[in-house]
């Protein structure tokens, strides 16, 4: 199946921007991991409130959020990712049920390795304060050191081992 | 004027704005094709560049238009979340996500993008996310020392490296610009079929050399903090400038009157004003001025703002900056604190008094040098007003 994409250099002036009216707005940049921890916090909050209170991560968070974790602006956000990314693709059509892998791995063992890719993101965007969108985007645009170490962190990381995980991609 | 949060931007309205923000991303993101592994993943692999593309002139148009912003002083950078300095958890986390990006294939926010439009190993990735995040909340207590460890501040890369906003935005520019050129040429080599296949060389040089030109516009644009301070830190200029002064004469009267439009500003650092400081003054020090949360006291019009310092040519420094920020009614206090100490609160009979100016001079002083010395120990006494409460803008990921 050939689609076509947007000139990435379009799209890039276009995510800029939207970057840009974020910080212009609402003084803050664009983000992603912060609605993973705030779905992990509300979730451990509803079914151990007590484990939650008891533990300093969940407490503090919950502190910083009122409470209310999935108020959250960075929730707020990804809904509208879930809600535009849908929208492209209606726009596009590219809606499918598909699993994207290279040519040499199964699907269950593309869908293994996304599994851990994710909770690896995961566990990484925390130690960060922010992943690829929170630390790394938004972070070059407003020129804050930790977000350009990061940035340099994950695209030095990704072509240093980029050769052991070949067969997962090539 | 921006950002609207949170002074003219509720927080409930602020989570609407959250939404449709998210939608912009989430559109142009999967317009990009940030929503299929294998083109993510290409960007380590040379068949497809289009992350880095992307990634790069997003990051360079929103730190251009923050730059530009900030300079004609729309934007207070002062105010904006810059991302804190945490030096190990910066490198340790990036190098978890490195390995996270190159064997999941998504990052957070892409993910997402791809599970909306059906991409089952974009939602096997986003699940992931959620038990990543969940063993680093677990594990907390034995992160927490690699978590917590080298705070920088919310330090910013040009500082760090010594050198100007505008230099550093150029470089990243340049930088950028040479990695579109060598990224092409070898996608061109690696996949003939690949993005590049499609780019009109033309309007792509072109492109180039307008991006490289806004660079050299923005070595141009330093900070407009970094400007103004820079303006009157030129002796030249605050030679050549005028502020009105006020005599300790009038500011001891006033003082005495209990003047409702009257501001006495003290510009000294936060020891010296403790020590000892004229009675309702506000310690507003000189790089303090650009602080949103004293633009409500500086900005009233109907009061007279006095500066005071040690020295008129301190507090001139301050009024003046004060002035280039756009406050008015402003004024400083003749000879500085120490001619009003020297004439009002230590006061002594000088030589004969004769005129009838004079008798009048010298019963003013020697009544204003005891009561404003009552004064003083009184607001000494009086706990410190708590520091206006100011939201910060939140931020982070």
């Amino acid at each position: 199946m050939k689609t076509h994409y947007m000139n990435p250099y379009a799209a890039g002036f276009l995510l800029g921007l939207t970057l840009l009216a974020a910080i212009v707005i609402t003084g803050r940049g664009l983000g992603a991991s912060g609605a993973l921890k705030s779905s992990v916090v509300a979730t451990v909050h509803t079914v151990a409130p007590q484990h939650a209170a008891a533990s300093k991560f969940y407490s503090e968070n919950l502190k910083a959020l009122h409470d209310n974790p999935l108020k959250a602006w960075l929730v707020f956000e990804v809904l509208g990712v879930v809600i535009g990314g849908f929208l492209s693709g209606v726009v596009s059509d590219r809606l499918t049920f598909q699993t994207e892998r290279g040519p040499r791995i199964s699907n269950s063992a593309r869908l293994g390795f996304a599994l851990i890719g994710g909770a690896l993101f995961g566990l990484g965007s925390q130690f960060a304060r922010g992943c690829t969108s929170g630390a790394a985007l938004s972070g070059m645009a407003v020129l804050s050191t930790g977000g350009i170490i990061t940035m340099a962190a994950i695209f030095g990381t990704g072509y240093a081992v980029a050769y052991f995980f070949r067969k997962l991609w090539i | 004027m921006f950002p609207l949060v949170p002074d003219l931007i509720s927080d409930e309205l602020n989570l609407i704005v959250a939404l449709l923000i998210g939608i912009a991303f989430g559109f142009v993101l999967e317009q990009a094709g940030f929503s299929s592994s294998k083109k993510l993943a290409g960007v380590f692999y040379g068949y497809d560049f289009t992350v880095i593309r992307v990634f790069f002139t997003a990051g360079v148009t929103a730190m251009s238009g923050v730059i530009i912003l900030g300079y004609i002083g729309w934007l207070d950078t002062d105010f904006i979340y810059i991302n804190p300095t945490y030096l190990e958890g910066a490198i340790l986390g990036g190098v978890i996500m490195g390995f996270g990006f190159i064997i999941g294939g998504y990052c957070p926010g892409t993910s997402v993008c791809g599970a909306a439009i059906g991409k089952i190993d974009a939602m096997f990735f986003v699940g992931g996310g959620l038990i990543g995040v969940f063993l680093f909340a677990e594990g907390y207590p034995m992160f927490e020392n690699i978590y917590m460890a080298s705070f920088l501040g919310n330090i910013r890369i040009f500082n760090s490296l010594g050198m100007s906003q505008g230099v550093f935005a150029l470089l990243l520019i340049v930088v950028a610009v040479v990695t579109f050129i060598m990224t092409t040429k070898i996608e061109r080599k690696v996949n003939a079929e690949g993005p590049a296949k499609d780019f009109h060389p033309h309007s792509h040089r072109l492109a180039g050399t307008g991006i490289i030109l806004l660079g050299v516009v923005l070595l141009f644009l330093p900070d407009r903090k970094e400007r103004l301070v820079g303006k009157v830190s030129d002796e030249n200029f605050v030679q050549t400038h005028s502020v009105q002064t006020m005599t300790s004469d009038e500011l001891a009267f006033r003082i005495l009157d209990g003047d409702h439009r009257l501001q006495i500003v003290d510009v000294r650092d936060g020891k010296e004003f403790d020590s000892a400081s004229l009675p309702g003054a506000i310690n507003i020090k000189t790089g303090q001025l650009f602080q949103k949360e004293f633009t409500e006291i500086l900005g009233q019009k109907h009061r007279k703002k006095v500066f005071i310092a040690a020295d008129e040519h301190s507090e001139k420094i301050a009024a003046l900056l004060a002035q280039e920020i756009g406050y008015e009614n402003l004024c400083v206090l003749k000879g500085g604190l120490a001619e009003f100490t020297a004439s009002i609160l230590k006061y002594t009979k000088l030589g004969t008094i004769s005129t009838r100016e004079e008798i009048d001079t010298d019963r003013f002083r020697s009544k204003a040098s005891g009561a404003i010395a009552l004064l003083i120990k009184e607001s000494k006494n009086k706990p410190a007003k708590p520091a206006a409460l100011i939201k910060k803008v939140a931020g982070g990921c």
